[in-house]
């Protein structure tokens, strides 16, 4: 096009954007994982419930294109579900809609949250709390039935 | 920054838009002598992309070109060639807006009224051209009638003569062209409560009223009346010769579309009245509405927000319009413009601003999708499924969905919403919440049939196999020993035996899949694994077409129960290539599919695979330009290195890798373009099939042909070519000798007849 082009409001696309998070555990420089992220069609998807499963992940994330694989995230030590998850699409494109329009919306009556993953990488579906579950279920002082009751710090109380 | 402060002007502030739009003309006004090339580029931009805004920045352009009249005839000549750019590279919609922007430029006394008529003019002419194609004529057509609400009170006291001409001519065009396409394109077959009519047609009925009316338009937004008395000073510019850019090979015209219109008046008597279909303000609010979606539709909650505030909120019902909006996009036929998860997720975000209100204006809309949804087409009726279960759209008042036959559309509707359901849920749940006087309409509990799994089957063919490889499989074993144990598998079509390797034996088929699906039944991953696993005993099974269609009944035989499985585990097989696109299209046409032939999965399936068709064909293509593009490059390189003409075959030698890529892309292209063709002709050929046998037995027995099943498989048909149209036209040839002539039921023609008018 020899004219115009567009306008910077118009390219406004702010639910699909790089978060502030960046995976502590990632191998490499901060540049690589920013470079992994932009390209990557991959997403994370947490505050599931654990019983929540990949036939239903399917079912909603499939909204916004095809899905290539969704790895469900796992207890280390019980080796099941514990609330979080990873979906790969073929296409950039359709992860972008699902950050867009299925990030924030309801999946088993509880909101769930998507961010760009740099890649899945065997070993990256476990949980990395202490106790085997995700980090966040270790310290929260509230009660989710959908997250295994109270966190873990207060069970063991 | 200009742009930011050219783009923001007309949002909410604190001081008047007048004042804002006065600010900025001076600021603009000192910075033309250096910035003037980029305030021209920013100000044509925002002409074609914030068409919502329009009388803003006209406005914004009448009082720069009353300070500076070069600078407004800068403008407009850019205009101009802005618009001979979109004409010829076909953004045709984006053309329109800027034909608006023009013609209310002459409100703003930048563009003098004879010129614009004069222009007009020859849009209208173009209906007079001779072998082009009508949405050619049409969108010239539109052009013209479409800026009458903004520009046709101006142009009408200057030149009334002209106008009158103007729209006899108009008249007489809607009259003459032809609308076969149009029930392909409506939502709902029926004309009551609200006629889906042609798109052309209501504008032209808008017109007319405004006419009648004496051009009083009364809701647009118009802050040029503010600065009446500078804007008249001003010196007018005459807007050059228009000559249409004659049509082309490679031209493209939008597409023909039918108005979808759900409420009226009657919809909101306590608030506002809505304004009549036939009303220019109904267009004119329709078009904002729609812009403001095409401009935030990446940002959810800014696109909710900017369509709560669109100007004249008390005087309009506007929640009523923003939702009938949204269902008309949600509806289009043949696509949404945007991916129908947006309209569900910009509902919410508009609920979520408006708890009290919207909401209710949404029961109303779901209320009345639903009582209307025995003559709503198919293909919008999955749409509606789709939203349905993300707004937990069922209410168990409706027991008028349990006297029906179960084929019926409101029934059949009530089961694809609480299958949709349960996907999203699980199977216990959603017994639970259904009453049991609606539990005919539960979906099954999907589970996997195993039919060696019981000891009373021990007499089936294959059973002992079948328990041997169980252990197999269990035990880890490979792919050989998968063979070895199928051999032992007697095949029931010994006599077709060519006695040459491995012949189809659908025995072998089905105690191997059946087997391996059950001990993969556990999950979506668990079953991927198993076809990974095994892929190579399944392609030597599936090799010949047979197999292919084999290994999907037994599929279908084992997940019967489990729609989201099956459609799974099909995409999963042509993608490793286990079955092919054409064996999936005979298999869903097969007789024992019949019996779900009718459910929303099957088109789910089958478009799903159409696309991957698609996205192959345009892989490879993509990758074929990709080398060609290297190639070119490599020649450039050297050419440009070495003037002297040495050693010829070190040139060859570099060209000869690439070259042979390219032969061998060129031949994958080609082999994927005709298993393309053939994929969308073998769909074709069943559904003629199909639907004659259903024509005939109707005749033959004196029953009448519209059945349910009739009306859903006419419109699946439909959906094929509206869904795939562009593709399809490459094959209008063969369809129309081959497929489609002249001795088929009229009732199949039509459709196929309805389809070619939509670019004709």
């Amino acid at each position: 096009m020899s004219f115009g082009g567009t306008l910077s409001i118009l390219r406004s696309d702010s639910y699909a954007e790089l978060s502030q998070y960046r995976d502590q555990h990632f191998r490499g420089t901060r540049y690589d994982q920013e470079r992994l992220l932009r390209k990557s069609c991959t997403l994370y998807v947490g505050n599931l419930s654990f019983y929540t499963t990949e036939e239903q992940i399917h079912e909603l994330f499939g909204k916004s294109g095809d899905i290539k694989k969704v790895i469900m995230g796992l207890d280390k030590v019980k080796k099941t579900a514990c609330g979080f998850c990873f979906v790969e699409y073929y296409a950039r494109g359709d992860a972008e809609n699902a950050m867009r329009y299925i990030n924030g919306t309801r999946l088993d009556d509880r909101i769930i949250r998507t961010d760009w993953d740099a890649g899945f990488k065997e070993g990256r579906q476990y949980g990395r709390g202490r106790s085997g579950g995700q980090v966040r279920d270790e310290y929260r002082q509230d009660y989710d039935a959908g997250r295994g009751g109270y966190g873990k710090t207060v069970q063991c109380q | 920054r200009l742009e930011s402060l050219i783009c923001r002007v007309g949002e909410k502030s604190n001081s008047s838009l007048e004042s804002n739009l006065e600010g900025l003309a001076g600021v603009l006004e000192a910075d033309l002598p250096n910035y003037k090339s980029k305030i021209l580029r920013i100000l044509c931009t925002v002409a074609r992309l914030l068409p919502e805004k329009l009388t803003v920045y006209t406005t914004l352009v009448g009082l720069l070109n009353a300070r500076n009249y070069n600078f407004g005839g800068e403008f407009v000549e850019a205009m101009i060639r802005q618009l001979k750019e979109c004409l010829k590279v076909n953004m045709y919609n984006e053309a329109v807006h800027l034909v608006r922007f023009l013609s209310d430029l002459v409100n703003c006394h930048v563009i003098a009224a004879p010129s614009m008529v004069a222009m007009f003019e020859n849009f209208v002419s173009v209906t007079q051209e001779e072998d082009v194609p009508q949405v050619r004529c049409d969108w010239y057509m539109f052009a013209f009638l479409s800026s009458l609400p903004w520009v046709g009170k101006e142009l009408y006291e200057k030149k009334d003569a002209e106008m009158d001409r103007l729209l006899s001519q108009a008249e007489s065009y809607l009259k003459r062209r032809q609308k076969i396409h149009v029930p392909m394109l409506q939502v709902w077959t029926a004309d009551k409560p609200h006629p889906q009519e042609e798109y052309l047609d209501c504008l032209w009925s808008q017109i007319q009223k405004l006419k009648k009316d004496r051009w009083q338009e009364r809701h647009i937004l118009r802050p040029y009346l503010a600065f009446d008395s500078v804007l008249c000073e001003a010196l007018q510019h005459n807007l050059p010769p228009f000559t249409p850019p004659p049509h082309t090979e490679d031209s493209v015209y939008p597409m023909p579309r039918v108005i979808f219109r759900m409420f009226d008046y009657t919809d909101d008597p306590e608030g506002p009245v809505m304004p009549g279909s036939h009303s220019v303000e109904r267009f004119v609010i329709e078009e904002n509405l729609h812009c403001i979606i095409k401009s935030h539709w990446k940002e959810r909650k800014t696109c909710a927000a900017q369509l709560l505030s669109y100007p004249g909120n008390n005087k309009i019902p506007l929640n009523y319009h923003i939702v009938e909006v949204i269902f008309a996009e949600l509806f289009q036929l043949p696509s949404p413009p945007h991916i129908e998860v947006m309209y569900t997720t910009l509902l919410i975000e508009l609920c979520k601003l408006q708890p009290g209100s919207l909401p209710q204006v949404l029961a109303q809309a779901t209320e009345m999708l639903y009582m209307r949804l025995d003559t709503m087409n198919t293909t919008c009726v999955d749409r509606i499924n789709a939203f349905a279960k993300s707004h937990c759209f069922l209410s168990f008042d409706r027991s008028d969905c349990l006297t029906q036959d179960l084929e019926k559309p409101k029934p059949k509707f009530v089961r694809e919403v609480l299958e949709k359901c349960m996907r999203l849920s699980y199977h216990q749940r959603i017994i639970d919440i259904v009453p049991a006087s609606f539990s005919v309409l539960s979906p099954a509990n999907p589970v996997c049939i195993y039919k060696y799994g019981d000891e009373s089957n021990r007499s089936l063919p294959g059973y002992t196999v079948a328990l041997c490889l169980t252990i197999a499989i269990k035990n880890k074993a490979s792919n050989d020993e998968i063979f070895s144990i199928l051999k032992d598998v007697p095949n029931p079509n010994q006599d077709d035996d060519d006695g040459e390797g491995f012949t189809f034996n659908p025995l072998k088929i089905e105690v191997f899949v059946q087997t391996l699906l059950h001990l993969a039944a556990k999950s979506f991953s668990h079953s991927f694994s198993a076809l990974a696993k095994f892929h190579e005993v399944f392609k030597t099974l599936a090799e010949s077409d047979e197999g292919k269609l084999h290994v999907l009944r037994v599929v279908y035989e084992v997940w019967k129960n489990h729609p989201q499985m099956i459609a799974v585990l099909v995409d999963k097989m042509i993608r490793t290539q286990i079955v092919d696109c054409a064996a999936v299209a005979n298999w869903i046409f097969s007789s024992e599919l019949a019996h779900d032939f009718t459910r929303f999965y099957i088109w789910e399936i089958l478009h799903s695979t159409i696309r991957k068709m698609n996205k192959h064909v345009l892989k490879i293509h993509k990758e074929l330009e990709e080398t060609k593009a290297r190639l070119a490059r490599q020649h450039k390189r050297r050419d440009s290195d070495d003037d002297d003409d040495d050693d010829d075959r070190s040139t060859d030698r570099e060209d000869g890798p690439l070259e042979e890529q390219i032969e061998r892309l060129q031949e994958k292209v080609e082999s994927a373009q005709s298993e393309q063709k053939n994929l969308f002709l073998v769909i074709f050929q069943r559904f003629i099939m199909l639907l004659t046998e259903h024509l005939v037995r109707c005749e033959t027995g004196g029953i009448d042909v519209f059945t349910p099943w009739y009306k859903s498989c006419i419109e699946r048909l439909q959906q094929i070519f509206l869904q795939h149209h562009q593709i399809i036209q490459q094959y209008m040839v063969t369809l129309e000798n081959l497929l489609f002539t002249a001795e088929l039921d009229h009732h199949i023609l039509a459709v196929f007849q309805q389809f070619c008018a939509l670019q004709a």
